[in-house]
């Protein structure tokens, strides 16, 4: 994809200070709105990350330790019992998921390289932009204070699961204080956020690319944010009718999910997972966008089936949509509608298998160099490989009646979200923060993470197929002594990680300290889209001059 | 009956039993890596079904892991310093859109029979009902007139006896080998899940609906289970413990339960002495 002309520097750029709030809180900037979404989530990440910690901790041997009452460990959060595990399990997937990966990928990397990589001057809804961001951290301000409330009688907290699986999340017995409230009004906030962001996209992807930039031109990644964006707009809605029904459920007398009173509690599960899987390609379509610039910039090839990538895409978001009740094989759905979702889940391995096959018929042939957003690529390439052919076995309910709600679904959706959009965004973000900064990291440093959090991950995750396939349930405080072995190879996983952690803050420190300047384009050739033809990092508005894209583009 | 003599006629008649036939045990086994051995022939096609597809997923991944490695060894920027071209290849694509269909079709035509033996119940013999509370679970056997309730054993309790902490419960159910048994699955409030590995069974306790499973299990032994849906503070210590014994043992354990056997159509089942009051969970829910 070539610029007709490069950008023409602009000479009076009105950035504003770093210093100065107004720039922050009231921008309209695309870029400094994208900015403030990564910053965002490594602060999510970092939380959910410890609460991951926490668990790992308490699993590391059998018995109750880490949130056994009085723990140093948990008691000045009043998560030192049974429920306050639960809670720590709950907000670390609410967090990861509303708070990391969904803000760094779509806010952060959307927001600043959707408009420059179809060489639009900036959102087509800026103000919109701006309120979009701007909810998030009153979302995440209500998520966390729902930790300190009451939430089980006077133990604070919500504990029933990122799912709010009513009746577990409206039964006063369980759940009688105000959390599970404050956690309906988080998320409500998180998805207007979501839907608002999500219409931006499209607006400004169907209406600003620059002239010539067909869609059919566009990047991959652009593609993959539009396919996510869609599937926001369209599944959001459905949770936030769920959650309401819960609010009314839990203050109003309603009794959607009671079965008392004529409710169903498997209504709930319906259409919350009519969210809950398309928000699961939510979190790796983009990824599967950024794998595909970076695959194809450092192998200084253009993408192989170029068409047939964006239309997996495409095929993945609408697949992701009739699919949804693979994840309640077990509770009683009767035998055709298994044998449907059965299949209808097993078609989504065929595109799955494309883009992967395709990924690997972009490197074939060419001149790869082995950099650092390229190593977490093809990481995310061979792991998500791995935690995609676990799911054609989840797939099969007959299979699923053994495995259902055990450690192996956990292995299973950290293989693809743990170590497959995580790895995508370490890959987007090492990627792109030369562009974004202005400044190249230390390859040393960032080197040395992907290679300390390759092996951590897999120590994490890959032991807990064993615990799954011997039956371990999740979300279980303490287990038998039999599961104990692979429990502590998992643990001692998550402290290899961790160090991976701190290395990668280390990495953003010194980048910052030491400042070496990265050009307008350090990655040479391979690196095609617009982005890579403005300065770094861009100047504040860019694009005054529209560049045109001509035809003679690769596909 | 007191909980101890229900023990001693649980542990006369497995242990007994133990001396003649091997007595199995379905539990989690340490360092075990792989699906817990069968007990019924449903668990058995689950095991055999998974290890096809253990077989396909671990080839799958090596052969995609040797495409990596080949295209990191020949076509990094030292060994291939010119990149090719292409964007484009219609045969392979073709190939590799075809063969994943063909491999999960083959999957497919293998994964429906095993539905059909899981869902459809086959002409039962006994008839079991299951109710998750929070935390334990009832076991009723409607037209024998049996109900108890089992609740997790206590650490001391299981240490002093050998039985496996969070597995074992201080009231076994028993069920005789050789039976179809159909199995009820309600809840008395959240939902729990009624799951028995090596049985290969889960089942959803849900309020308001009665879900339907079945099992037969073909050796003696001891099985075990736990609660595997989220159900609150002590979802961890729920466990489902189950005896299989002959039908000779689960005769006199049902009369003893203050059941009857001979009572399944003539009259109703008399009130069940054994029925215990519902008690605490063992564990406190701090």
């Amino acid at each position: 994809m070539t610029a007709e002309t490069a950008h023409a520097h602009d000479a009076h750029d009105h950035r504003p200070s770093l210093y100065d709030w107004k720039r922050w809180v009231y921008s309209t900037n695309h870029k400094d709105i994208g900015t403030m979404y990564l910053i965002f989530a490594i602060i999510a990440g970092l939380i959910g990350g410890a609460l991951s910690g926490l668990i790992r901790w308490e699993l590391a041997e059998p018995g109750v330790q880490v949130f056994a009452e009085g723990s140093a460990m948990t008691a000045w959060l009043n998560l030192d019992s049974n429920h306050g595990y639960n809670v720590a399990v709950t907000m670390h997937g609410l967090v990861m998921i509303f708070f990391m990966v969904m803000p760094a990928m779509i806010g952060g990397f959307g927001n600043w390289f959707v408009p420059l990589m179809i060489g639009a001057p900036d959102m087509a809804f800026p103000r919109m932009n701006n309120i979009s961001f701007w909810l998030l951290p009153a979302s995440f301000t209500l998520a966390l204070l729902s930790m300190v409330v009451p939430g089980n009688g006077d133990f604070p907290g919500f504990g029933g699961g990122w799912t709010l699986y009513a009746p577990l999340s409206t039964s006063p017995a369980h759940h009688s204080g105000p959390s599970m409230d404050l956690l309906i009004l988080s998320l409500h906030i998180a998805g207007a956020s979501s839907i608002l962001g999500a219409i931006n996209f499209i607006t400004t992807i169907f209406n600003m690319r620059a002239p010539g930039m067909t869609l059919h031109r566009m990047p991959l990644f652009v593609w993959s944010i539009l396919v996510t964006v869609w599937l926001l707009v369209l599944s959001l809605p459905v949770l936030a009718g769920a959650l309401t029904m819960l609010l009314t459920d839990r203050n109003f007398g309603t009794q959607f999910f009671e079965a008392a009173g004529g409710g169903d509690p498997v209504m709930y599960q319906h259409l919350f997972w009519f969210f809950g899987h398309p928000e699961v390609y939510i979190l790796i379509l983009p990824g599967f966008g950024m794998v595909s610039q970076i695959v194809s910039t450092f192998s200084r090839k253009p993408i192989f089936g170029y068409l047939g990538m964006a239309y997996a895409m495409v095929a993945i978001g609408f697949i992701g949509f009739v699919v949804w009740a693979h994840h309640m094989y077990t509770v009683g759905m009767g035998l055709d509608l298994e044998a449907y979702f059965i299949a209808a889940t097993m078609v989504i391995a065929v595109p799955t298998g494309i883009k992967i096959f395709s990924w690997i018929a972009t490197m074939w042939g060419g001149s790869i160099s082995f950099t650092v957003p390229m190593l977490w690529a093809i990481g995310f390439i061979f792991l998500f490989t791995v935690g995609g052919v676990t799911g054609v076995v989840l797939a099969n309910s007959g299979v699923d009646t053994a495995l259902h709600d055990t450690y192996y679904v956990v292995a299973h959706f950290h293989y693809v979200l743990s170590l497959g959009a995580v790895f995508a965004i370490f890959a987007g973000f090492f990627y792109w923060i030369p562009k974004m900064s202005g400044y190249r990291y230390n390859g040393f440093l960032a080197g040395l993470q992907f290679w300390i959090m390759f092996i951590g991950v897999n120590i994490i995750f890959f032991p807990q197929h064993f615990l799954g396939l011997q039956g371990m349930p999740r979300r279980y405080i303490d287990y038998p002594e039999a599961f104990s072995y692979w429990n502590q190879v998992s643990s001692w996983g998550y402290v290899i990680t961790a160090v991976g952690v701190l290395v990668f803050l280390v990495t953003l420190v010194e980048m910052f300290i030491v400042k070496r300047r990265a050009g307008d384009n350090p990655w040479g050739e391979g690196a095609t889209t617009l982005e890579w033809t403005l300065s770094s990092p861009p100047p504040f508005h860019q694009f005054n001059e529209l560049p045109v894209i001509k035809p003679d583009t690769h596909h | 009956m007191k909980r101890g003599a229900l023990f001693a006629a649980v542990l006369g008649g497995v242990f007994s039993a133990a001396g003649a036939a091997f007595a199995m045990v379905g539990a989690p086994t340490p360092r075990g890596y792989a699906l817990q051995e069968p007990a019924t022939a449903v668990m058995r096609d689950i095991v055999d079904f998974h290890t096809l597809l253990l077989w396909i997923i671990v080839a799958i991944s090596v052969f995609v892991l040797a495409l990596l490695l080949w295209v990191i060894v020949r076509y990094n920027r030292r060994a291939n310093p010119t990149p090719k071209k292409f964007t484009h290849n219609m045969l392979v694509e073709v190939i590799w859109t075809i063969v994943p269909v063909l491999i999960l079709v083959g999957i497919a035509w293998k994964s429906f029979p095993l539905i059909y033996l899981q869902e459809r119940i086959p002409e039962a013999e006994l008839t079991l009902k299951v109710t998750g509370n929070s935390w334990r679970w009832d076991f009723e056997y409607p037209d024998l007139g049996v109900m108890m309730t089992a609740n997790l054993l206590d650490e001391a309790t299981a240490d002093a006896e050998g039985r496996p902490y969070l597995l074992a419960t201080d009231a076994p159910l028993l069920v005789p080998v050789d039976t179809t048994v159909r199995v009820l699955v309600t809840s008395n409030d959240v939902i729990h899940s009624f799951a028995v590995p090596a049985f290969g069974i889960k089942e959803d306790a849900i309020q308001g609906r009665v879900n339907e499973t079945w099992f037969n299990v073909e050796r003696e032994g001891v099985f075990y289970g736990q609660c595997s849906e989220l159900c609150g503070v002590n979802h961890a210590y729920m466990p489902v413990e189950i005896h299989a014994v002959t039908r000779a043992e689960f005769d006199a354990w049902v009369v003893a339960q203050g059941g009857s056997i001979a009572s399944a159509e003539t009259e109703a089942p008399p009130a069940p002495a054994a029925a215990e009051p519902a008690t605490p969970a063992a564990t406190p829910t701090r």
